[in-house]
């Protein structure tokens, strides 16, 4: 009997939360710069799921073209972000994110 | 049989967000965001986005965490990272209360809505697939946001290139030495 539930957009949309909420731990509390930066990528993940949701229950498709260009905009920033990354970390191996404090590199 | 899927894509995508904030080797953690990011590409297609699950596997799963993991080996930041020392005596704790006081706001929220929130037609009742309407939307109604689109590109690539690009040396006077 519980098997024949079909999932609705709040069981999506609660998922969602919490999958925002391990990222805003993990930026909050790990010092790679690397790890933080896939937190951010959890974080957009969990808010594209959100979208969709929201794009099926309105039955409006501009939601998933927002999480099109999300994911646009997500390939550009880890582009530069990784850049921003390789370079700082070729003048100072081993930083932590406590270590660049100041963005003389 | 849908909420099969529904359960276990979630279970990928949570443990799959656990093991990135919490593996101290960089490498696990960019293999639980695979797991994640594989999780949600389920959700999209029980969701009937095929489009994006499709771009979510090429994209994400493919393309970005093989960036992470190239950027990775490429600096050699693979060495665990001891994760009992605590830079900031109460940084933890208050991380974990921000994290949980988000997903309490947000779910009470989304739970309080359910029913209040207005459900709009099936998406697909005018027959047309997903990609077609997306594309019409996209190519229609957001075509300047598109283009846009790949203006940012272009400055993203040349950026990256500048900036990680490594300094030539300055070679002192050697020309004028040989001439």
């Amino acid at each position: 009997m519980i098997l024949a539930m079909v999932p609705n957009s709040t069981w999506y949309l609660l998922l969602a939360a919490v999958l925002f909420g391990i990222g805003a731990v993990g930026l909050l509390v790990r010092r790679n710069p690397l790890v933080m930066f896939m937190c951010i990528e959890l974080m957009l993940n969990a808010v594209n799921l959100s979208f969709v949701a929201f794009a099926v229950r309105f039955g409006d498709i501009a939601g998933q073209t927002a999480v099109f260009f999300v994911m646009v905009v997500a390939a550009a920033e880890v582009v530069v972000g990784l850049g921003i990354i390789v370079s700082i970390m070729r003048r100072r191996p081993g930083a932590t994110a406590d270590d660049l404090a100041e963005l003389k590199g | 049989m849908e909420l099969l899927v529904f359960v276990i894509a979630s279970g990928m995508v949570l443990v799959g967000a656990v093991g990135v904030v919490a593996m101290r080797n960089p490498v696990h953690s960019a293999l639980g965001l695979v797991l994640t990011l594989f999780g949600v590409a389920v959700h999209f297609v029980a969701m009937e986005a095929h489009f994006l699950a499709a771009v979510q596997v090429i994209v994400y799963a493919g393309a970005i965490v093989v960036l992470f993991l190239f950027v990775i080996m490429l600096l050699g930041v693979d060495t665990a990272e001891d994760l009992s020392i605590e830079p900031v005596p109460i940084q933890r704790p208050l991380a974990v209360i921000i994290g949980v006081g988000t997903v309490v706001l947000v779910g009470t929220a989304v739970i309080r809505t359910r029913d209040t929130i207005a459900r709009g037609p099936e998406l697909e009742a005018s027959g047309d697939s997903n990609i077609r309407l997306l594309a019409r939307n996209l190519f229609s109604d957001q075509v300047l946001a598109f283009e846009l689109t790949s203006v940012l590109f272009i400055v993203a690539v040349a950026g990256t290139v500048l900036m990680t690009r490594k300094q030539k040396r300055v070679a002192p006077d050697r020309d004028r030495v040989g001439s």
